[in-house]
């Protein structure tokens, strides 16, 4: 793990915002030597990044007096934290918190487990028909997109009582099916199966292989795999928005939009709100970085 | 692959001996595996598979979301070839996609390259390019809304530009702009970051060679390069294609739909169908999408097939 520093922009404040610059690697291979205009090219381009995340953190600081002035670079000044007070309150952000805790820790274990049962029922039994033909049936998932099912989703979820945030947990596993399997099967074909016979001839059953055996083999994939369901269930808008019918039930990311609505002149408890919701899954990824690159590697080569 | 039977099954039928010693034909099969792919069958038929059929029945109704109904026939699609906000929303929809994809691989290839080269800083870069990918859609978006409604104009009349004194969020022309600008500024990073998994497999030997050659700077990257990493951009191509059209959450955090009905993607148009009642029509709507989804992606896949060999 790389000490990689964080969002913690250096004071971009008057630079104008980031020119895409035309980028191009000149003289291919440099041997060993730094290639200087590239590497201040990119530092130049990470602003791109650095400064919407500086105005948010900028803005959140600020006292509603001064957000008003549109000016999202002057320096907050006084610089105060109410807006984070003033935002956890409004938002009534620990409610949103836990809800959203909830629904991505069902997602991110539902996730693994589920697809990881199936693809290795799948890998293990590829000789059968129903298990082939299986794995083709949730391969289709992968084309048919959220918003073509929809409609019907959401009658589906209000009948059956799951109009609520484990419907929407729920909806997040069978949505990332197909890639998880996907993912699990290719990396399940390397494991070579003497290790699993070994074990079985101790007198372990296809229950302890799966457990004992299969799962912490898979450990690295089940890291990626639940980190990404961890990013993509944490920031959903869609699915919460549309599945959830009782508001006070609504996750961080829904919750922001009352600041478009009912509070849309409080810029800074909006940004402070706004990095509140943007905080645990940057936090997240900084510690878990090193599976976020690899899995989408694993995921890219197959 | 030709298991050796996991012989420890509980079942115990005797008749089911292989045919030849070597490979197993039809070895006894431990039922638990039938057990271990019962959840995501059951919860892939209910959450998907369900709500496709049962769409498909309604997109030939008259349904208004509940209550009584009946079959109208193919009137529902009819009436979508005729209907302007439905047609505009199909237009807006994949030009905003075409013109995301053709940036957002550009300028991941771009800093893929640039962040696989020698230069300092490699693990801090990388770490700070890669965030916008764990930011929320619509937060990030509301953030940009606030740059584009209210800093950008401040400092167009600062330099006094009147085409940037306005907000760009408010103009039925170019508030697709802002929608392409900020999903490009949130999906570049899983670009790149396949570009560069698909840079670091290329041996260096083969930059020695086509140096040797005469082949340096642009041109090592377009005959060397750009062919090796070909069936990444048949990735990047496809998957930011599918996921540009089903864009919503930015929409809705930038313009919501606006100015009028500029901005309105075919998903935030199937999803108001519960509010003007018109639920069948929009089912309609969305087998259509889901139709041309699948017809682009196949031919995607043919045009890129034959590219990958430049």
């Amino acid at each position: 793990m790389s000490t990689a520093t964080p969002a913690a922009p250096a004071a971009p404040a008057s630079s104008a915002p980031t020119t895409q610059p035309a980028r191009r690697r000149r003289g291919a291979v440099g041997r060993d030597r730094v290639n200087w205009p590239v590497t201040v090219l990119l530092m130049v381009g990470s602003l791109a990044v650095l400064v919407p995340l500086f105005v948010t953190v900028n803005m959140s600081l600020k006292t509603t007096e001064q957000a008003v002035d549109g000016n999202a670079f002057s320096l907050p000044d006084p610089l105060t934290l109410t807006s984070f007070v003033e935002a956890w309150n409004l938002t009534n952000f620990p409610r949103g918190f836990a809800i959203s805790i909830f629904i991505t820790t069902i997602a991110v274990i539902g996730e693994i487990v589920i697809s990881a049962l199936a693809a290795y029922a799948i890998v293990r039994n590829w000789d059968r028909r129903a298990f082939r033909w299986s794995f083709f049936y949730l391969l289709a998932a992968m084309f048919i997109p959220f918003p073509v099912v929809a409609l019907p989703q959401i009658q589906l979820t209000g009948m059956l009582g799951l109009d609520n945030p484990l419907g929407v947990a729920i909806l997040h596993i069978a949505f990332a099916l197909a890639f998880n399997t996907l993912l699990f099967t290719a990396f399940l074909r390397t494991i070579p199966l003497e290790l699993e016979e070994s074990m079985r001839m101790d007198g372990a059953g296809t229950w302890q292989v799966f457990w004992r055996l299969i799962l912490p083999l898979l450990g690295p994939m089940c890291a990626t795999v639940g980190i990404f369901a961890f990013i993509a269930s944490w920031n959903d808008f869609m699915m919460p928005s549309l599945i959830i019918s009782d508001p006070t039930l609504q996750t961080v990311p829904v919750l922001q939009n009352m600041f478009q609505t009912q509070f849309s002149n409080s810029y800074n408890v909006a940004f402070a709100s706004y990095l509140m919701a943007m905080a645990p899954a940057i936090i997240v990824y900084l510690f878990a970085q090193r599976w976020v690159m690899s899995g989408l590697t694993q995921g890219a080569i197959k | 692959m030709s298991t050796t039977a996991p012989s420890r099954t509980t079942d115990g039928d005797g008749e089911s001996h292989p045919r030849s010693p070597i490979v197993h034909r039809r070895r006894r099969i431990d039922p638990l595996y039938y057990l271990f792919l019962f959840p995501s069958l059951t919860l892939f038929s209910l959450a998907v598979t369900l709500p496709a059929v049962l769409g498909f029945g309604y997109s030939f109704t008259n349904s208004i979301g509940f209550g009584d109904w009946e079959f109208i026939g193919l009137r529902n699609y009819i009436a979508m070839f005729r209907d302007q906000g439905v047609l505009g929303s199909y237009t807006f929809t994949l030009g905003f996609s075409l013109i995301t994809v053709i940036l957002v691989n550009i300028l991941a290839f771009a800093l893929a390259l640039g962040l696989t080269s020698k230069i300092r800083f490699t693990t801090a870069l990388r770490t700070i390019y890669v965030i916008p990918m764990v930011i929320s859609g619509i937060v990030i978006a509301f953030v940009f809304q606030y740059l584009f409604a209210n800093t950008v104009p401040g400092m167009g009349q600062a330099i006094g530009s009147d085409a940037l004194s306005t907000s760009i969020l408010a103009n039925p022309d170019w508030a697709w702009l802002s929608i392409v600008i900020v999903t490009a500024w949130q999906s570049i990073p899983a670009t790149m970051l396949i570009y560069i998994a698909g840079l670091v497999t290329i041996p260096g030997e083969v930059y020695e060679a086509g140096s040797i050659d005469g082949a340096t700077g642009w041109q090592a990257i377009r005959h060397i390069t750009l062919p090796l990493v070909s069936g990444f951009i048949v990735i990047n191509t496809i998957l930011g294609f599918k996921n540009y059209l089903n864009a919503y959450d930015i929409i809705v955090g930038l313009t919501d739909g606006g100015p009028g009905v500029a901005t309105r993607s075919v998903a935030m148009s199937i999803f108001r169908g519960f509010e003007g009642g018109d639920y069948a029509y929009q089912m309609a709507n969305a087998m259509v999408f889901f139709l041309i989804s699948i017809a682009l992606a196949l031919l995607q896949l043919r045009i890129t097939r034959g590219r990958t060999a430049f």
